[in-house]
């Protein structure tokens, strides 16, 4: 009973970092209907970004989000204007070009990262990465639990922003309706870029908060952009709170997964979800909370 | 003229391995042919059909597999697996459609990549079946590369007809509406989920071929070659996205492009760069993949008046 309160805390705990990779996919998807195949690619920028500012300047991980965040918010604006909006105009047979594109920009960003850092696994040593907190019995790892906290009030903040600003309603009417936007007078182009730099901002902050947890490797983008676009469909594409929900459950499926089936299996539980989604919830969680 | 023109290619890719006795040259063209292969089998599905698939490692390394387990579980030749195969491959293929086809455009392609990597790591994880990371070896067959030559030619030979043969049956006008407008298909009376699931299944078929050709060419499999997302998947759709998609010669061309291009910057351009050239290899690759969807959305063929306009500009 004890394994399985632990397994089912320490997945919630990492639920909450996924719900944030997850959300800023979903932000993306939602307003430029197509999925982000670079997504975990730019965590793994904004974990380099993490790493190279602590070992050269030592500056702690939770403070470099405030680096991090705002190169990635440009660099996903950067992406959006050059390379992605102008595909809109190309004609060709397959739709898919757009997605096409982000799966390249996610391979130059990991032989880039390659080039610069090799394959080796680096990870950073802080004093507090192996403490932890204990609830009577249980233990939780201290980082960990930063992390999730720090997650959850970004999400919030997220919340408010596209709530109560008038940046944050002009997204939801773009992902609502792109045409009727633009009709009332919505920049919805310049609302594409801001998004995708909303979605990379959050991505790098995930990223950011897991280095002390994480080793770090160049090829540790995929899992996560994968990761990322189960938790999208789970929640149901376009869906906040869906994305919420999803990265939590994918959080406690995994950690379920790995302490009660295989370790090796771990990585594949979020799939097999995925199939049953796809079975017998096609639309995700967003059919049954309709939100 | 046009059918002289393709009799003189085939000529000359039998009378290749002829004139040119480099094993290394025929080991390209080996891995081209291949390559060709899937590629036209990809180009049946997501450039006739429409349904871009990110998955066709499924279908290779089901293929790869069959042949390399023939072999070390049954101890019968791996060759079996060349008609076996293919099969597999469609009884994969066929679970895949079900799954996957519940889902349009993007989303197909999505799920067909998460199917991808469930397989690759079930094939790592279950290793009493395929030994995992460790692989399978098998002694190859031919010292010389000249009956495997033929073999590739052979099947990729057979992949262009077929489908070039199935887009002038009905089929081939079914598969194009499918592509165009799936409801108006649909209201048409298409079946549109079987007849996509045609070109699903006759697209892995071949797939699966050539997965089992690879597999008794090089004589050793495992789970991060044969079922990889970048060294399969994407590079299947580079081939036909850089030839030409949905065009029927643009998958064979653009096989030779990718293959060219992948053996030019491995090499560092034949020694002659500094050595930093071939590390960065796969970055050039990346590269390629932005360029081109950038550019030549169209690939060589689709786009050559673009390209052949250009030249005419120079001179």
């Amino acid at each position: 009973m004890l394994v399985f309160i632990q397994t089912i805390a320490s997945g919630i705990l990492i639920g909450g970092v996924y719900a944030l990779i997850g959300l800023g996919m979903t932000l993306i998807m939602g307003v430029m209907g197509i999925i982000n195949l670079a997504h975990g690619q730019l965590m793994m920028v904004a974990m380099y970004i993490t790493f190279v500012l602590f070992t050269h300047l030592g500056l702690d991980p939770y403070i470099c989000i405030f680096i991090t965040m705002p190169s990635l918010f440009l660099l996903g604006i950067v992406i959006q204007k050059y390379l992605l909006n102008p595909l809109i105009k190309v004609e060709s047979i397959l739709p898919e070009n757009q997605v096409l594109m982000t799966v390249g920009i996610g391979m130059v960003l990991t032989e880039i990262a390659r080039f610069i850092f090799t394959s080796n696994y680096v990870s950073i040593k802080t004093p507090y990465a192996a403490k932890a907190i204990f609830l009577k019995n249980i233990s939780l790892n201290l980082p960990m639990c930063i992390a999730f906290l720090i997650a959850v009030f970004f999400t919030l903040l997220l919340f408010w922003f596209l709530l109560k600003t008038d940046t944050g309603r002009a997204i939801r009417a773009t992902a609502q309706d792109k045409e009727a936007a633009l009709l009332m007078g919505i920049n919805t182009p310049r609302i594409t870029y801001l998004t995708f730099g909303i979605g990379s901002a959050l991505v790098a902050l995930a990223g950011t908060i897991l280095l002390p947890i994480y080793y770090l490797f160049p090829d540790i983008g995929g899992p996560f952009t994968l990761k990322a676009f189960v938790i999208t469909i789970l929640g149901g594409l376009g869906s906040t709170i869906g994305a919420i929900v999803g990265g939590v459950i994918l959080g406690i499926a995994e950690s379920l997964g790995a302490t009660y089936v295989a370790m090796g299996y771990r990585e594949a539980i979020g799939f097999v979800i995925f199939v049953l989604v796809l079975i017998f919830l096609p639309g995700g969680l967003k059919s049954i909370t309709k939100v | 003229m046009k059918s002289v023109k393709i009799i003189l290619l085939a000529i000359f890719f039998v009378i290749f391995p002829l004139i040119v006795r480099s094993d290394y040259y025929l080991h390209l063209m080996i891995i081209a042919f291949m390559w060709v292969t899937i590629g036209t089998a990809w180009n049946l599905l997501a450039g006739y059909t429409g349904q871009v698939s990110f998955g066709h490692a499924i279908f290779f390394g089901t293929g790869a597999y069959t042949a390399g387990l023939l072999a070390s579980k049954l101890y019968i030749s791996a060759w079996w697996g060349m008609l076996l195969g293919g099969p597999c491959a469609m009884l994969i293929a066929a679970f895949v459609g079900w799954v996957c086809f519940r889902l349009r455009g993007p989303y197909f392609a999505l799920a067909t990549l998460a199917g991808g990597e469930i397989i690759r790591l079930v094939a790592v994880n279950w290793e009493s079946l395929t030994k995992g990371m460790v692989g399978i070896l098998l002694m190859p067959s031919f010292k010389s590369k000249l009956p495997y030559y033929y073999i590739a030619l052979g099947i990729a030979i057979l992949a262009m007809l077929k489908v070039h043969l199935l887009m002038r049956s009905k089929y081939g006008y079914w598969f194009l509406a499918i592509r165009e407008d799936q409801d108006a298909a649909e209201a048409m009376g298409i079946n549109t989920t079987l007849y996509k699931n045609i070109s699903l299944l006759v697209s892995a078929f071949f797939t699966g071929t050539a997965g089992a050709f690879y597999t008794n060419y090089m004589g050793f499999i495992d789970p991060s070659v044969v079922f990889s997302l970048h060294y399969i998947s994407i590079m299947t759709i580079l081939v036909v996205i850089v030839g030409g998609v949905a065009t029927r010669f643009g998958p064979a061309i653009g096989a030779f492009i990718m293959v060219g291009v992948q053996e030019l910057f491995r090499s560092s351009i034949f020694g002659l760069a500094p050595k930093w050239v071939s590390q960065a290899h796969a970055l050039v690759f990346g590269i390629i993949v932005v360029f081109v969807i950038m550019f030549m959305a169209n690939g060589v063929v689709g786009d050559w008046h673009k390209i052949s306009r250009v030249f005419k500009r120079a001179r």
